[in-house]
Protein backbone atom coordinates (compact mmCIF):
# COMPACT_ATOMS: atom_id res chain seq x y z
CA UNK A 1 0.00 0.00 0.00
CA UNK A 2 2.76 2.01 0.96
CA UNK A 3 4.79 1.32 -2.26
CA UNK A 4 1.71 2.25 -4.21
CA UNK A 5 0.93 5.23 -2.69
CA UNK A 6 5.02 6.52 -3.11
CA UNK A 7 4.55 4.87 -6.94
CA UNK A 8 1.36 6.93 -7.68
CA UNK A 9 2.94 10.27 -5.69
CA UNK A 10 5.91 10.02 -8.25
CA UNK A 11 4.15 9.45 -11.26
CA UNK A 12 1.79 12.34 -10.10
CA UNK A 13 4.72 14.65 -9.62
CA UNK A 14 6.73 13.10 -13.14
CA UNK A 15 2.91 14.43 -15.26
CA UNK A 16 2.95 17.75 -13.47
CA UNK A 17 6.91 18.41 -14.02
CA UNK A 18 5.57 17.85 -17.83
CA UNK A 19 2.40 19.88 -18.04
CA UNK A 20 4.41 22.85 -16.10
CA UNK A 21 7.23 22.50 -19.18
CA UNK A 22 3.92 22.84 -21.65
CA UNK A 23 1.95 24.89 -19.70
CA UNK A 24 3.17 28.11 -17.51
CA UNK A 25 1.72 28.61 -14.89
CA UNK A 26 -0.88 31.30 -14.74
CA UNK A 27 -2.93 32.68 -11.82
CA UNK A 28 -6.09 31.75 -12.36
CA UNK A 29 -7.80 35.37 -10.96
CA UNK A 30 -5.77 36.94 -13.56
CA UNK A 31 -6.88 35.29 -16.38
CA UNK A 32 -10.34 35.70 -14.64
CA UNK A 33 -9.35 39.67 -14.73
CA UNK A 34 -8.10 39.77 -18.09
CA UNK A 35 -11.73 37.68 -19.08
CA UNK A 36 -13.64 40.35 -17.72
CA UNK A 37 -11.80 43.36 -18.63
CA UNK A 38 -12.22 42.46 -22.20
CA UNK A 39 -15.92 43.18 -22.12
CA UNK A 40 -16.18 46.13 -20.86
CA UNK A 41 -19.64 47.42 -22.04
CA UNK A 42 -21.18 43.93 -21.36
CA UNK A 43 -24.61 44.04 -19.25
CA UNK A 44 -24.89 43.52 -16.20
CA UNK A 45 -27.27 40.52 -16.96
CA UNK A 46 -24.36 38.84 -19.16
CA UNK A 47 -21.70 39.03 -16.39
CA UNK A 48 -22.59 35.31 -15.68
CA UNK A 49 -20.71 34.05 -18.58
CA UNK A 50 -17.84 35.31 -17.50
CA UNK A 51 -18.09 33.12 -14.18
CA UNK A 52 -17.09 29.20 -14.37
CA UNK A 53 -18.27 26.54 -12.44
CA UNK A 54 -16.53 23.68 -10.82
CA UNK A 55 -16.60 21.66 -13.55
CA UNK A 56 -15.71 24.79 -16.34
CA UNK A 57 -12.86 25.13 -13.79
CA UNK A 58 -11.36 21.75 -13.40
CA UNK A 59 -12.02 21.00 -17.44
CA UNK A 60 -9.76 24.37 -17.94
CA UNK A 61 -7.44 23.48 -15.84
CA UNK A 62 -6.73 20.20 -17.21
CA UNK A 63 -7.09 20.88 -20.47
CA UNK A 64 -9.74 18.61 -20.96
CA UNK A 65 -8.27 15.79 -20.01
CA UNK A 66 -8.74 15.68 -16.31
CA UNK A 67 -6.99 13.05 -13.82
CA UNK A 68 -9.06 10.05 -12.98
CA UNK A 69 -10.53 11.10 -9.00
CA UNK A 70 -11.14 14.88 -10.86
CA UNK A 71 -12.71 13.23 -13.59
CA UNK A 72 -14.70 10.83 -11.38
CA UNK A 73 -15.88 14.01 -9.21
CA UNK A 74 -16.80 15.62 -12.12
CA UNK A 75 -19.43 13.10 -12.84
CA UNK A 76 -20.55 12.63 -9.81
CA UNK A 77 -21.64 16.29 -9.52
CA UNK A 78 -23.22 16.49 -13.13
CA UNK A 79 -25.34 13.06 -12.67
CA UNK A 80 -26.90 14.87 -9.95
CA UNK A 81 -28.06 17.74 -11.77
CA UNK A 82 -30.05 15.69 -15.03
CA UNK A 83 -34.14 16.31 -13.64
CA UNK A 84 -36.73 14.35 -15.46
CA UNK A 85 -40.24 15.07 -16.64
CA UNK A 86 -42.81 14.50 -14.41
CA UNK A 87 -45.06 11.88 -16.07
CA UNK A 88 -41.14 9.77 -16.79
CA UNK A 89 -41.61 10.28 -20.79
CA UNK A 90 -37.88 10.87 -22.10
CA UNK A 91 -39.29 10.36 -25.80
CA UNK A 92 -41.25 13.47 -27.92
CA UNK A 93 -41.39 14.70 -31.30
CA UNK A 94 -38.98 13.74 -33.58
CA UNK A 95 -39.77 16.57 -36.45
CA UNK A 96 -39.22 19.02 -34.11
CA UNK A 97 -36.35 16.99 -32.73
CA UNK A 98 -34.66 17.34 -35.79
CA UNK A 99 -35.76 21.29 -36.37
CA UNK A 100 -33.42 21.81 -33.23
CA UNK A 101 -30.94 19.62 -34.80
CA UNK A 102 -30.47 22.10 -37.37
CA UNK A 103 -30.85 25.32 -35.94
CA UNK A 104 -27.93 27.38 -34.16
CA UNK A 105 -30.35 30.02 -33.01
CA UNK A 106 -29.55 31.49 -29.63
CA UNK A 107 -27.63 32.62 -26.84
CA UNK A 108 -25.41 34.81 -29.50
CA UNK A 109 -25.30 38.61 -28.43
CA UNK A 110 -27.18 39.36 -32.05
CA UNK A 111 -29.38 36.95 -31.28
CA UNK A 112 -31.56 39.53 -28.34
CA UNK A 113 -33.83 40.29 -28.58
CA UNK A 114 -34.87 36.14 -29.11
CA UNK A 115 -36.67 35.61 -31.62
CA UNK A 116 -37.38 32.21 -31.41
CA UNK A 117 -36.08 29.09 -29.26
CA UNK A 118 -32.62 28.18 -28.57
CA UNK A 119 -31.80 25.22 -31.37
CA UNK A 120 -29.60 22.16 -29.97
CA UNK A 121 -27.09 22.80 -33.45
CA UNK A 122 -26.38 19.05 -33.31
CA UNK A 123 -25.80 18.82 -36.91
CA UNK A 124 -22.35 21.54 -36.47
CA UNK A 125 -20.88 18.50 -34.52
CA UNK A 126 -22.80 14.95 -35.40
CA UNK A 127 -23.67 12.85 -38.59
CA UNK A 128 -27.09 12.08 -37.35
CA UNK A 129 -28.85 11.64 -41.24
CA UNK A 130 -28.43 10.35 -44.78
CA UNK A 131 -30.32 13.51 -46.04
CA UNK A 132 -28.15 15.97 -44.30
CA UNK A 133 -24.76 15.89 -45.75
CA UNK A 134 -23.94 18.92 -44.28
CA UNK A 135 -22.83 18.10 -41.15
CA UNK A 136 -19.80 17.99 -38.68
CA UNK A 137 -17.20 15.93 -37.04
CA UNK A 138 -16.54 17.20 -33.90
CA UNK A 139 -18.76 14.42 -32.00
CA UNK A 140 -19.34 10.66 -33.12
CA UNK A 141 -21.29 10.13 -36.25
CA UNK A 142 -24.83 9.44 -34.47
CA UNK A 143 -26.51 7.56 -37.60
CA UNK A 144 -28.20 4.47 -36.76
CA UNK A 145 -27.88 5.58 -33.16
CA UNK A 146 -31.45 3.88 -31.72
CA UNK A 147 -31.56 1.18 -34.21
CA UNK A 148 -28.31 -0.18 -33.58
CA UNK A 149 -29.37 -0.72 -29.95
CA UNK A 150 -32.79 -2.17 -30.20
CA UNK A 151 -34.35 1.19 -29.36
CA UNK A 152 -33.79 0.14 -25.75
CA UNK A 153 -34.85 1.86 -22.52
CA UNK A 154 -31.80 1.93 -20.81
CA UNK A 155 -29.91 3.74 -23.82
CA UNK A 156 -32.90 5.79 -24.24
CA UNK A 157 -32.27 7.06 -20.88
CA UNK A 158 -28.87 7.52 -21.46
CA UNK A 159 -29.07 9.31 -24.58
CA UNK A 160 -31.68 11.68 -22.65
CA UNK A 161 -28.71 11.51 -19.81
CA UNK A 162 -26.21 12.56 -22.40
CA UNK A 163 -28.27 15.41 -24.00
CA UNK A 164 -28.89 16.88 -20.58
CA UNK A 165 -25.76 17.14 -19.30
CA UNK A 166 -22.90 15.31 -21.46
CA UNK A 167 -20.67 15.50 -18.65
CA UNK A 168 -22.55 12.84 -16.25
CA UNK A 169 -21.41 10.93 -19.47
CA UNK A 170 -18.03 11.80 -19.94
CA UNK A 171 -16.11 14.68 -18.00
CA UNK A 172 -14.91 17.65 -19.79
CA UNK A 173 -16.83 16.40 -23.21
CA UNK A 174 -16.29 19.38 -25.54
CA UNK A 175 -20.67 19.08 -26.05
CA UNK A 176 -22.90 21.67 -24.19
CA UNK A 177 -24.49 20.71 -20.57
CA UNK A 178 -27.93 21.88 -22.84
CA UNK A 179 -30.15 20.54 -19.95
CA UNK A 180 -28.22 21.47 -16.90
CA UNK A 181 -27.06 24.80 -18.19
CA UNK A 182 -30.83 25.73 -19.60
CA UNK A 183 -29.91 26.14 -23.39
CA UNK A 184 -33.04 23.63 -24.32
CA UNK A 185 -35.92 22.96 -22.10
CA UNK A 186 -36.60 19.62 -21.33
CA UNK A 187 -39.13 19.24 -23.74
CA UNK A 188 -36.61 19.98 -26.33
CA UNK A 189 -34.32 17.36 -24.82
CA UNK A 190 -37.63 15.04 -25.46
CA UNK A 191 -37.67 15.89 -29.30
CA UNK A 192 -33.63 15.65 -29.26
CA UNK A 193 -34.03 11.54 -27.67
CA UNK A 194 -37.01 10.84 -30.37
CA UNK A 195 -34.65 12.11 -33.09
CA UNK A 196 -31.92 9.75 -31.99
CA UNK A 197 -34.01 6.88 -30.50
CA UNK A 198 -37.59 6.33 -32.63
CA UNK A 199 -37.50 3.99 -35.17
CA UNK A 200 -39.29 6.23 -37.28
CA UNK A 201 -37.15 9.36 -37.00
CA UNK A 202 -34.87 9.58 -40.55
CA UNK A 203 -31.48 8.93 -37.95
CA UNK A 204 -32.64 5.38 -38.24
CA UNK A 205 -34.03 4.40 -41.66
CA UNK B 1 1.82 50.32 -53.63
CA UNK B 2 1.90 46.61 -52.26
CA UNK B 3 4.70 44.21 -52.21
CA UNK B 4 3.83 43.71 -56.23
CA UNK B 5 4.95 47.13 -58.17
CA UNK B 6 3.26 47.75 -61.13
CA UNK B 7 2.77 50.85 -62.94
CA UNK B 8 -0.77 50.82 -64.33
CA UNK B 9 -2.84 51.30 -61.05
CA UNK B 10 -6.08 51.61 -63.13
CA UNK B 11 -5.67 49.21 -65.15
CA UNK B 12 -5.10 46.33 -62.60
CA UNK B 13 -7.50 47.53 -60.64
CA UNK B 14 -9.78 46.68 -63.15
CA UNK B 15 -8.18 43.95 -63.59
CA UNK B 16 -8.58 43.11 -60.10
CA UNK B 17 -12.24 43.55 -60.19
CA UNK B 18 -13.28 41.26 -62.90
CA UNK B 19 -10.71 38.65 -61.21
CA UNK B 20 -12.46 39.04 -57.80
CA UNK B 21 -16.08 38.29 -59.59
CA UNK B 22 -14.54 35.44 -61.32
CA UNK B 23 -12.91 34.11 -57.75
CA UNK B 24 -16.35 34.59 -55.85
CA UNK B 25 -18.42 32.83 -58.76
CA UNK B 26 -15.74 30.00 -58.62
CA UNK B 27 -16.21 29.66 -54.49
CA UNK B 28 -19.66 30.04 -54.69
CA UNK B 29 -19.63 27.22 -57.23
CA UNK B 30 -17.20 25.35 -54.72
CA UNK B 31 -19.91 25.99 -51.71
CA UNK B 32 -22.32 24.92 -53.81
CA UNK B 33 -20.85 21.43 -54.80
CA UNK B 34 -19.80 20.86 -51.17
CA UNK B 35 -23.40 21.11 -49.98
CA UNK B 36 -24.81 19.24 -53.03
CA UNK B 37 -22.12 16.09 -53.05
CA UNK B 38 -21.75 13.58 -49.64
CA UNK B 39 -19.52 14.83 -46.71
CA UNK B 40 -16.86 12.07 -48.28
CA UNK B 41 -16.44 14.27 -51.62
CA UNK B 42 -15.26 16.73 -48.44
CA UNK B 43 -11.58 16.16 -48.50
CA UNK B 44 -11.63 16.75 -52.45
CA UNK B 45 -13.50 19.91 -52.25
CA UNK B 46 -10.95 21.17 -49.70
CA UNK B 47 -8.06 19.73 -51.89
CA UNK B 48 -9.74 22.26 -54.81
CA UNK B 49 -9.96 24.90 -52.98
CA UNK B 50 -6.43 24.18 -51.59
CA UNK B 51 -5.18 24.31 -55.52
CA UNK B 52 -7.07 27.72 -55.87
CA UNK B 53 -5.00 29.11 -52.99
CA UNK B 54 -1.99 28.14 -54.55
CA UNK B 55 -3.43 29.86 -58.05
CA UNK B 56 -4.04 32.78 -55.92
CA UNK B 57 -0.68 32.50 -54.82
CA UNK B 58 1.09 31.98 -58.24
CA UNK B 59 -0.71 34.95 -59.26
CA UNK B 60 -1.22 37.53 -56.08
CA UNK B 61 -3.51 40.10 -58.28
CA UNK B 62 -6.01 37.80 -58.16
CA UNK B 63 -6.75 38.08 -54.77
CA UNK B 64 -9.71 40.46 -53.82
CA UNK B 65 -8.19 41.60 -50.38
CA UNK B 66 -4.81 43.59 -52.49
CA UNK B 67 -7.61 46.61 -53.14
CA UNK B 68 -8.02 47.25 -49.51
CA UNK B 69 -4.26 46.88 -49.10
CA UNK B 70 -3.59 49.96 -51.87
CA UNK B 71 -6.41 51.56 -49.87
CA UNK B 72 -4.89 51.05 -46.78
CA UNK B 73 -1.23 52.54 -48.52
CA UNK B 74 -2.80 55.45 -49.04
CA UNK B 75 -4.63 56.08 -46.00
CA UNK B 76 -1.09 55.53 -43.91
CA UNK B 77 0.17 58.36 -45.34
CA UNK B 78 -2.82 60.64 -45.42
CA UNK B 79 -3.19 63.31 -42.50
CA UNK B 80 -6.05 62.21 -40.52
CA UNK B 81 -7.81 63.21 -36.72
CA UNK B 82 -7.81 66.33 -34.79
CA UNK B 83 -3.98 66.15 -34.81
CA UNK B 84 -4.05 66.03 -38.73
CA UNK B 85 -0.93 63.78 -38.90
CA UNK B 86 -0.38 60.36 -40.95
CA UNK B 87 0.59 57.35 -39.67
CA UNK B 88 4.14 57.66 -41.61
CA UNK B 89 5.83 58.32 -38.22
CA UNK B 90 4.05 55.36 -36.11
CA UNK B 91 6.28 52.72 -34.52
CA UNK B 92 5.51 49.27 -35.19
CA UNK B 93 8.43 48.03 -33.40
CA UNK B 94 11.21 48.51 -35.94
CA UNK B 95 11.61 52.47 -35.37
CA UNK B 96 8.71 54.96 -36.37
CA UNK B 97 8.09 54.62 -40.35
CA UNK B 98 9.13 51.10 -40.32
CA UNK B 99 6.55 49.04 -42.43
CA UNK B 100 8.17 46.64 -44.07
CA UNK B 101 8.70 43.36 -41.96
CA UNK B 102 7.00 44.84 -38.90
CA UNK B 103 4.22 42.79 -38.95
CA UNK B 104 6.17 39.40 -39.11
CA UNK B 105 7.82 40.61 -35.60
CA UNK B 106 4.64 40.91 -33.37
CA UNK B 107 3.27 40.96 -31.03
CA UNK B 108 6.09 42.50 -29.18
CA UNK B 109 6.75 44.50 -25.65
CA UNK B 110 6.29 48.31 -26.71
CA UNK B 111 7.96 50.34 -23.96
CA UNK B 112 6.28 53.39 -24.80
CA UNK B 113 2.67 51.71 -24.14
CA UNK B 114 4.21 49.41 -21.37
CA UNK B 115 2.53 46.38 -22.87
CA UNK B 116 2.62 44.17 -25.48
CA UNK B 117 0.85 44.86 -28.32
CA UNK B 118 -0.41 42.81 -31.94
CA UNK B 119 -0.60 45.01 -34.87
CA UNK B 120 -3.96 46.09 -34.34
CA UNK B 121 -3.63 47.42 -30.50
CA UNK B 122 -0.48 49.21 -32.19
CA UNK B 123 -2.27 50.61 -34.90
CA UNK B 124 -5.04 52.08 -32.28
CA UNK B 125 -2.09 53.27 -30.06
CA UNK B 126 -0.78 55.10 -32.96
CA UNK B 127 -3.93 56.48 -34.11
CA UNK B 128 -4.70 57.91 -30.14
CA UNK B 129 -1.48 58.81 -29.57
CA UNK B 130 -0.15 60.53 -32.89
CA UNK B 131 -3.50 61.38 -35.16
CA UNK B 132 -5.43 62.34 -31.18
CA UNK B 133 -8.22 59.89 -31.76
CA UNK B 134 -10.31 59.06 -28.93
CA UNK B 135 -9.92 55.12 -27.70
CA UNK B 136 -13.39 54.92 -26.76
CA UNK B 137 -14.59 56.39 -30.37
CA UNK B 138 -11.86 54.14 -32.52
CA UNK B 139 -13.31 50.96 -30.22
CA UNK B 140 -17.12 51.82 -30.25
CA UNK B 141 -17.90 49.65 -34.08
CA UNK B 142 -14.23 49.00 -35.27
CA UNK B 143 -15.58 45.43 -37.59
CA UNK B 144 -17.71 46.25 -40.88
CA UNK B 145 -20.70 43.86 -40.68
CA UNK B 146 -21.39 40.95 -43.53
CA UNK B 147 -21.21 42.41 -47.19
CA UNK B 148 -20.10 45.85 -45.88
CA UNK B 149 -16.76 47.49 -47.36
CA UNK B 150 -13.38 46.87 -45.41
CA UNK B 151 -13.17 49.70 -42.71
CA UNK B 152 -10.29 51.84 -43.07
CA UNK B 153 -8.70 50.61 -40.09
CA UNK B 154 -8.62 46.95 -41.61
CA UNK B 155 -7.73 48.32 -45.20
CA UNK B 156 -4.59 49.72 -42.79
CA UNK B 157 -4.13 46.81 -41.11
CA UNK B 158 -3.54 44.56 -43.85
CA UNK B 159 -2.05 46.82 -45.58
CA UNK B 160 1.19 46.48 -43.15
CA UNK B 161 0.44 43.08 -42.89
CA UNK B 162 0.80 42.56 -46.91
CA UNK B 163 4.09 44.44 -46.06
CA UNK B 164 5.53 41.25 -44.77
CA UNK B 165 4.30 39.08 -47.07
CA UNK B 166 6.23 35.86 -48.27
CA UNK B 167 7.93 36.44 -44.85
CA UNK B 168 8.47 33.93 -41.67
CA UNK B 169 6.69 34.85 -38.51
CA UNK B 170 9.14 35.83 -36.10
CA UNK B 171 8.50 37.52 -33.31
CA UNK B 172 10.92 36.21 -30.34
CA UNK B 173 8.37 37.20 -27.37
CA UNK B 174 11.19 36.08 -25.32
CA UNK B 175 10.70 39.26 -22.80
CA UNK B 176 9.24 38.63 -19.20
CA UNK B 177 6.48 40.14 -20.23
CA UNK B 178 6.23 38.83 -23.41
CA UNK B 179 6.18 35.47 -22.20
CA UNK B 180 3.76 36.28 -19.24
CA UNK B 181 1.23 37.12 -22.17
CA UNK B 182 1.87 34.20 -24.30
CA UNK B 183 0.77 31.92 -21.03
CA UNK B 184 -2.24 33.96 -20.81
CA UNK B 185 -3.21 33.42 -23.90
CA UNK B 186 -2.53 29.82 -23.30
CA UNK B 187 -4.73 29.92 -20.55
CA UNK B 188 -7.92 31.49 -21.83
CA UNK B 189 -7.58 29.12 -24.86
CA UNK B 190 -8.60 26.48 -23.05
CA UNK B 191 -10.82 28.84 -20.74
CA UNK B 192 -14.61 26.85 -20.81
CA UNK B 193 -17.09 29.41 -20.58
CA UNK B 194 -20.44 30.69 -21.06
CA UNK B 195 -23.85 28.92 -21.24
CA UNK B 196 -22.02 26.61 -23.86
CA UNK B 197 -18.95 25.63 -21.88
CA UNK B 198 -16.93 26.84 -24.70
CA UNK B 199 -13.31 27.52 -25.17
CA UNK B 200 -11.21 28.39 -28.19
CA UNK B 201 -10.00 24.29 -28.16
CA UNK B 202 -13.53 23.23 -28.17
CA UNK B 203 -13.42 23.70 -31.89
CA UNK B 204 -9.59 23.75 -32.70
CA UNK B 205 -8.23 21.19 -29.73
CA UNK B 206 -7.45 18.48 -32.74
CA UNK B 207 -6.94 17.91 -36.35
CA UNK B 208 -9.15 17.20 -38.83
CA UNK B 209 -12.45 18.18 -37.42
CA UNK B 210 -14.86 20.18 -38.87
CA UNK B 211 -18.19 22.06 -38.03
CA UNK B 212 -21.08 21.49 -40.72
CA UNK B 213 -18.57 21.52 -43.99
CA UNK B 214 -16.06 23.64 -42.63
CA UNK B 215 -12.42 22.63 -41.82
CA UNK B 216 -11.55 23.60 -38.17
CA UNK B 217 -7.23 24.02 -37.79
CA UNK B 218 -5.72 22.73 -34.44
CA UNK B 219 -4.37 25.64 -33.61
CA UNK B 220 -2.00 24.31 -30.59
CA UNK B 221 -0.34 22.14 -33.11
CA UNK B 222 2.93 24.21 -34.58
CA UNK B 223 2.17 22.58 -38.32
CA UNK B 224 -1.48 23.42 -38.36
CA UNK B 225 -0.94 27.24 -36.42
CA UNK B 226 1.55 27.49 -39.39
CA UNK B 227 -0.33 26.94 -41.84
CA UNK B 228 -3.43 29.43 -40.75
CA UNK B 229 -2.13 32.20 -38.70
CA UNK B 230 0.15 33.42 -41.66
CA UNK B 231 -3.29 33.64 -43.70
CA UNK B 232 -4.64 36.31 -41.59
CA UNK B 233 -5.77 39.22 -41.99
CA UNK B 234 -7.57 37.21 -45.07
CA UNK B 235 -10.15 38.37 -47.51
CA UNK B 236 -13.04 36.18 -46.63
CA UNK B 237 -15.12 35.33 -49.77
CA UNK B 238 -18.35 35.27 -47.54
CA UNK B 239 -18.84 38.39 -46.53
CA UNK B 240 -16.44 40.21 -49.34
CA UNK B 241 -14.48 41.97 -47.06
CA UNK B 242 -10.90 41.74 -45.30
CA UNK B 243 -11.25 40.40 -41.84
CA UNK B 244 -8.59 41.08 -39.37
CA UNK B 245 -6.89 38.96 -36.49
CA UNK B 246 -9.11 40.85 -33.83
CA UNK B 247 -12.07 40.54 -35.79
CA UNK B 248 -11.74 36.64 -36.41
CA UNK B 249 -11.50 36.78 -32.31
CA UNK B 250 -14.86 38.52 -32.13
CA UNK B 251 -16.66 36.36 -34.37
CA UNK B 252 -15.44 33.02 -32.23
CA UNK B 253 -16.76 34.84 -29.61
CA UNK B 254 -19.95 35.29 -31.15
CA UNK B 255 -20.16 31.73 -31.65
CA UNK B 256 -18.93 30.94 -27.88
CA UNK B 257 -22.16 32.69 -26.79
CA UNK B 258 -19.64 35.46 -24.91
CA UNK B 259 -20.10 39.44 -25.32
CA UNK B 260 -18.05 41.47 -27.67
CA UNK B 261 -14.45 41.41 -26.80
CA UNK B 262 -13.53 45.42 -27.36
CA UNK B 263 -10.63 45.07 -29.50
CA UNK B 264 -7.04 45.89 -28.09
CA UNK B 265 -8.30 43.97 -24.57
CA UNK B 266 -5.34 42.24 -23.23
CA UNK B 267 -7.20 38.75 -23.73
CA UNK B 268 -7.19 39.65 -27.54
CA UNK B 269 -3.51 40.32 -27.59
CA UNK B 270 -2.53 37.30 -25.56
CA UNK B 271 -4.19 34.96 -27.33
CA UNK B 272 -3.17 36.63 -31.03
CA UNK B 273 0.48 36.15 -28.98
CA UNK B 274 -0.29 32.75 -28.17
CA UNK B 275 -1.37 31.48 -31.50
CA UNK B 276 1.75 33.71 -32.90
CA UNK B 277 3.75 32.07 -30.75
CA UNK B 278 2.48 28.62 -31.83
CA UNK B 279 2.96 29.87 -35.69
CA UNK B 280 6.42 30.48 -35.36
CA UNK B 281 8.77 29.53 -38.43
CA UNK B 282 5.68 30.07 -40.53
CA UNK B 283 5.09 32.08 -43.96
CA UNK B 284 2.85 34.53 -43.60
CA UNK B 285 0.88 35.35 -47.08
CA UNK B 286 -1.57 38.21 -46.00
CA UNK B 287 -4.14 38.59 -47.22
CA UNK B 288 -5.36 35.17 -47.44
CA UNK B 289 -8.31 33.72 -48.74
CA UNK B 290 -11.00 32.39 -46.78
CA UNK B 291 -14.86 31.02 -47.26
Amino acid sequence: MRMAVAVAALVFAGSCAVCAQDKPAVDAAKVDAAVVAAFPSVPDDWKSRFVQDETMKECSAHENVPPKAVADAIQKRERARIEYPADGKLVGDWKEGEKLAQSGYGLRFTDYPARRANGGNCYACHQLTKAEVSYGTIGPSLLGYGKVRNFSAADTKAVYDKIYDSQAAYPCSNMPRFGANKVLTVDQIKDLVALVMSPDSPVNK
Amino acid sequence: MSRMEQNNSDGRREDIAVRAKLIILALACCALTATMQAAVAQDDTEKAIEKYRQMLKDDPWSNPGLLDVDRGETLWSTPAGPNKVSLEKCDLGKGPGVVDGAFAELPRYFADADRVMDLETRLLWCMEKLQGFKHADLVKKPYPSGGQPTKDFGAMAVYVANKSSGMKFAAKLDKPKEKEVVALGHAIFFRRQGPHDFACATCHGDSGKRIRLQGLPYLTKPEEARETVGQWPAYRVSTTQVMTMQHRLYDCYWQMRMPQPEMGSELSVALIAYLVKNAEGGEISAPGLKR
